[in-house]
C-alpha cells in the first residue's frame, strides 16, 4: 500500500467515525428535542402522552399560589382560548411574574396539571416569547406588547 | 449638536471607506502605483472619521443626552459614570457602532504593519478591508442610526437593563468583536490571494499572525462571556448553548482549525485551498452569528430588538459575502494547487485531523442552532434542541481529538515519526488514567467511565505539553516563543478538559425553601440561611441575605447573596455570592420570598469550575506567546525597485510521495 493511499484510508476512518457521530447526535436529538404546545393543543389532548415538551402562555394575574415557606409554586398559563394549570418546583426566574409571557417544560401529571421542571422568562420586561406571542394572535388577535 | 456631528463623521467616514475600497482594489488590478497609494490614508481617514462618530455616541451618554432615542432607551442619569460608557454598546445601535470602530482600528493596524508587504497584495487587503468597512457602515446609517433623535426629549432615560450593569459583560463585547472583525482580516488576506492567483507561504506567514490576534481576542470575549452568565444570571450554568453563544463559538471552532491550518501553508506550502476555505468560513459564520442574533430568527436568552429590514440588509450581505468568496475561490483554487506529500503521523496528518474534528464541531453546532427553523419552516413543529443534544455532539469528536493532539503536538513535519521528548508518552497516558480513576474514586467518591476518560486525557494533555520544553530546558537548547506558545495553549487545553470533565459530573444544583436559621446541606457543606435585611445600592434597592457555609464544622465561607430591585425598569435580578479556592466553588443565589420570612434559594457544589475559563485564558496566552515569535516580525520595507520586479517564483513545495 502506498503511503498516500495509507493516509487517505485513515482520513476515510475519521470521516465516517465522525458521520457516525453525527448520526448518533441525531438519534440522541430526536429524544432531546422538545416540541412547543399552546394551552388550546394541551386542552384539545394533542400533546405527546408521558413525553417532555414545552408549554407556553401568559400567567393568568392572580393565578400565582404557594404554601408559605413551600417551594412549590402553582399559576395558571393561558392562550386567551384555553388554560392549563401548572405546578413547578424550585426557583422561578427573575422575570417570572403575572401577565409574563413564559415557556415551562415538563410533562403531563396524571390530573391534567402540567408539572414544569424548567421555566424560563426573558431578561427583558417587554419580552415576549415569539411562540407565545404567535399562540396570543392566533386567539383573539390580541396583540402582544412586544 | 454633537449628535449631528458623530453622524456626519460616520457619513464621511463611509465615503472614505468606499474610496479605500475603490482605490485599493482597482488600483491593485491596474497596478497604478498612484491609485493604490491613495489606500493607506483613506483608511487612517476613515478611522478618524468612525473613532469621532463612536466618540460623538460616548459624549452623549456620558452627558446624558436623552434628545438622543439610543440613550434614551439605554441610559439612565441614576447610572454611575463607567456603565454610562458601556451602555453605549448595550443594544443593538450602538454595538454595531463599536463593532464598525473595531474594524477601523483594525485595518488601521493592517495600513501601519503591512508596508513590509508586496504593494499589491497590500492594497488588495485594505481593499476588501473597504469593502467590509462600507457595507458595516452602510447598514448602521440606513438601518441602525444611534443618533436618532428623540423629540421631545425623555426627561430621563430606560436605563441600561441591570444584568448588562456588570464590568465582565461591559468588556466582553468589545472583546469578542475584536475577535470576530479580526477574522475579517484573515478573509482580506484569503481575498487578496484570490485575486492574486497567488499563495505562497510568505502569505500564510504574513496571515498567521493576524489570525492568532483575531482568536485570542476572541478566546478571551467568550471566557468572559461565559464567567458573566454563570455568576450573573444566578443559576449557576456557564454554557448554555444559546444561538447567541453558538454564534461566537463556531467562529471560533473555525478559527482555531484556520491557526493549525495555517501553520502547515507556511511550513511546508501545502492545505492552501483548505485554509483559504477556512478563512472565508471563519468570517462568514462570524456574519451568520451576526445574522441569527440581529434578525430575530432565532430566540436568544440576549438577543436584540429586532426589526425585518435589518435581517434582510444581514442576508443580502451574506449572500453576498460568502457567494462572491466562494465563487472567487471556485475560479482561483485550483490555480494553487502544489503536489506535497507527508505520511501517516506525521506533523501535516495531526493537523488535517484537528481540522476535520474542529469543523465536524462547528457544522454539528450550525445544525443544532438551525434545527429549530427547518423544522419550523417544514411545519414539523415548533421545536428546541436541548443542550443534552450539544454536548454529546461536542463530544464525541473531542475525546478522539484530545488523544490526536496529546500525540501529535510531538510528531515531526512530513515524517510519520515521533520526536524524542514523546518517549514517556504512553507512560504518562496510563498515569493519566490512574490519577484520574484515583481522584474519581476517593475525592470524588464515585467513577463515571466517559467522564473518567476525559479527566485523563486532560492530565496526559497537560503532561505531554510539558514534554518538548522540559527536554530543552534539560539539554540547554533554545526555546523558541512557537513552541513555548504551542505548549502553553495545548496545556490550557488540558485544564480546560479537566474543568468540564469534572463539574459536569460532580456538580450538585439544588433549590431549597429556606428561613432564617435553617440549614442545607450538600457535598459535605452545610449552609446556613443566617438573617436578611435589606441594603441600598447606587440604583437599585435589595434584600441581602447572610448565609454562613461550614465544612466538617469549620466555618469556611461567609456569603452575602442579593436579590435587588431596579426601580427605573421595574425589574428583579438576582445577584450571586460565590466562595472560590482552587477546587470548588460555592454558589448561593436568592429567588423569591415564600412567605413566613423564608426564601427559595439556589445552593450548588461546581468542583473545578474554574478551571474551564482558567484553561481558555491559559489557551489566549499560548497563542499570544506564539504569535511573538520572531520570524513574524515584519522585514524591512520592499523598496520600489523590488515592488516593480516580476514576483519570485512560487516556492517549489517538496514532495515526497
Amino acid at each position: 500500500m502506498t503511503p498516500r493511499r495509507k493516509r487517505m484510508l485513515v482520513v476515510f476512518g475519521i470521516l465516517s467515525g465522525v458521520a457516525a457521530s453525527v448520526a448518533l447526535a441525531v438519534v440522541a436529538g430526536r429524544q432531546n428535542i422538545s416540541f412547543y404546545y399552546d394551552p388550546t393543543q394541551v386542552a384539545l389532548g394533542k400533546e405527546p402522552p408521558g413525553k417532555g415538551f414545552r408549554l407556553g402562555g401568559m400567567v393568568v394575574k392572580g393565578s400565582v399560589s404557594r404554601k408559605p415557606g413551600d417551594l412549590t409554586v402553582r399559576f395558571v398559563l393561558t392562550d386567551f382560548a384555553h388554560q392549563v394549570p401548572v405546578t413547578y418546583t424550585g426557583v422561578l426566574p427573575d422575570l417570572f411574574r403575572e401577565g409574563q409571557g413564559i415557556i415551562a417544560h415538563g410533562t403531563m401529571g396524571p390530573n391534567g396539571e402540567f408539572v414544569a421542571d424548567e421555566v424560563l422568562a426573558k431578561h427583558d420586561e417587554k419580552y415576549m416569547p415569539p411562540e407565545v406571542a404567535a399562540s396570543l394572535k392566533n386567539k383573539h388577535g390580541v396583540k402582544p406588547t412586544t | 449638536m454633537i449628535p449631528e456631528l458623530g453622524m456626519f463623521a460616520l457619513i464621511l467616514g463611509l465615503l472614505l471607506a468606499m474610496a479605500q475600497a475603490f482605490f485599493g482594489l482597482v488600483g491593485a488590478w491596474r497596478e497604478d502605483p498612484a491609485w493604490m497609494s491613495v489606500a493607506r490614508p483613506a483608511v487612517a481617514g476613515q478611522f478618524v472619521f468612525v473613532a469621532t462618530g463612536f466618540a460623538c455616541l460616548v459624549h452623549s451618554f456620558v452627558v446624558n443626552d436623552f434628545s438622543v432615542l439610543y440613550v434614551a432607551n439605554n441610559s439612565n442619569t441614576e447610572l454611575p459614570l463607567f456603565y454610562r460608557v458601556a451602555a453605549v454598546w448595550g443594544a443593538h445601535e450602538g454595538s454595531l457602532l463599536l463593532w464598525v470602530t473595531i474594524l477601523a482600528i483594525w485595518s488601521l493596524a493592517v495600513a501601519a504593519f503591512s508596508r513590509g508587504l508586496p504593494p499589491r497584495f497590500a492594497s488588495r487587503v485594505l481593499g476588501v478591508l473597504g469593502l467590509v468597512s462600507t457595507g458595516f457602515l452602510l447598514f448602521t446609517l440606513w438601518t441602525s442610526n444611534p443618533f436618532k433623535r428623540l423629540i421631545p426629549a425623555a426627561a430621563d432615560g430606560a436605563s441600561l437593563n441591570p444584568i448588562l450593569q456588570d464590568f465582565a459583560l461591559s468588556i466582553h463585547p468589545p472583546m469578542l468583536y475584536t475577535g470576530y472583525v479580526g477574522f475579517s482580516v484573515a478573509f482580506a488576506f484569503a481575498v487578496a490571494a484570490m485575486l492574486e492567483g497567488r499563495l505562497d507561504q510568505a502569505w500564510a506567514k504574513w496571515t498567521r499572525p493576524w489570525t492568532i490576534c483575531a482568536w485570542i481576542f476572541q478566546t478571551i470575549g467568550i471566557t468572559l462571556g461565559s464567567w458573566w452568565a454563570y455568576y450573573e444570571l444566578g443559576w449557576g450554568g456557564w454554557w448554555f448553548w444559546d444561538p447567541v453563544e453558538n454564534a461566537s463559538f463556531m467562529p471560533w471552532l473555525i478559527g482555531t482549525a484556520l491557526i493549525h491550518s495555517l501553520s502547515v501553508t507556511e511550513k511546508r506550502g501545502i492545505f492552501k485551498s483548505w485554509t483559504l476555505l477556512l478563512a472565508i468560513f471563519a468570517f462568514s459564520l462570524s456574519l451568520i452569528g451576526t445574522f441569527l442574533v440581529r434578525s430575530g430568527v432565532l430566540v436568544s436568552v440576549h438577543s436584540f430588538a429586532t426589526d425585518p429590514k435589518r435581517g434582510l440588509f444581514i442576508l443580502a450581505g451574506l449572500l453576498v459575502t460568502i457567494g462572491g468568496s466562494l465563487g472567487l475561490y471556485a475560479w482561483r483554487a485550483p490555480k494553487l494547487y502544489v503536489p506535497g506529500g507527508f505520511e501517516l503521523f506525521s506533523r501535516e496528518f495531526f493537523i488535517l485531523v484537528n481540522n476535520v474534528l474542529l469543523v465536524s464541531v462547528a457544522g454539528l453546532v450550525l445544525w443544532g442552532t438551525l434545527a429549530p427553523l427547518f423544522y419550523e419552516l417544514l411545519g414539523i413543529g415548533k421545536i428546541s434542541v436541548g443542550p443534552p443534544v450539544f454536548n454529546l455532539m461536542f463530544l464525541v469528536p473531542m475525546l478522539p481529538m484530545m488523544v490526536f493532539l496529546a500525540i501529535g503536538m510531538h510528531s515531526a513535519w512530513r515524517r510519520g515519526k515521533l520526536s524524542v521528548a514523546a518517549k514517556p508518552i504512553w507512560w504518562l497516558l496510563a498515569a493519566g488514567l490512574v490519577i484520574a480513576l484515583a481522584v474519581q474514586r476517593w475525592i470524588y467518591g464515585s467513577v463515571h467511565l466517559v467522564s473518567m476518560v476525559g479527566l485523563a486525557f486532560g492530565i496526559w494533555i497537560m503532561f505531554s505539553s510539558l514534554l518538548e520544553p522540559l527536554q530543552r530546558w534539560r539539554k540547554g537548547q533554545r526555546m523558541t516563543a512557537a513552541v513555548a506558545g504551542m505548549a502553553i495553549a495545548h496545556f490550557g487545553v488540558g485544564m480546560f478538559a479537566i474543568g468540564v470533565s469534572t463539574v459536569n459530573t460532580y456538580k450538585i444544583e439544588k433549590d431549597a425553601a429556606m428561613k432564617p436559621g435553617a440549614v442545607f446541606s450538600i457535598a459535605g457543606y452545610d449552609f446556613k440561611f443566617v438573617s436578611a435585611h435589606d441594603v441600598a445600592g447606587p440604583n437599585y434597592e435589595a434584600v441581602q441575605a447572610l448565609v454562613t457555609v461550614t465544612h466538617d464544622g469549620k466555618l469556611v465561607a461567609t456569603l452575602k447573596p442579593q436579590k435587588r430591585h431596579f426601580a427605573v425598569q421595574q425589574t428583579d435580578n438576582s445577584h450571586a455570592a460565590i466562595a472560590v479556592n482552587a477546587g470548588r466553588d460555592l454558589f448561593v443565589a436568592m429567588g423569591d420570598p415564600l412567605g413566613d420570612g423564608a426564601w427559595s434559594m439556589r445552593i450548588q457544589y461546581k468542583p473545578l469550575v474554574r478551571y474551564v475559563w482558567l484553561g481558555a485564558l491559559v489557551m489566549a496566552i499560548g497563542g499570544a506567546v506564539a504569535a511573538s515569535d520572531k520570524r513574524y516580525r515584519v522585514k524591512a520595507p520592499v523598496t520600489t525597485a523590488e515592488a516593480i520586479a516580476p514576483p519570485p517564483k512560487p516556492d517549489p513545495a517538496p514532495g515526497v510521495a
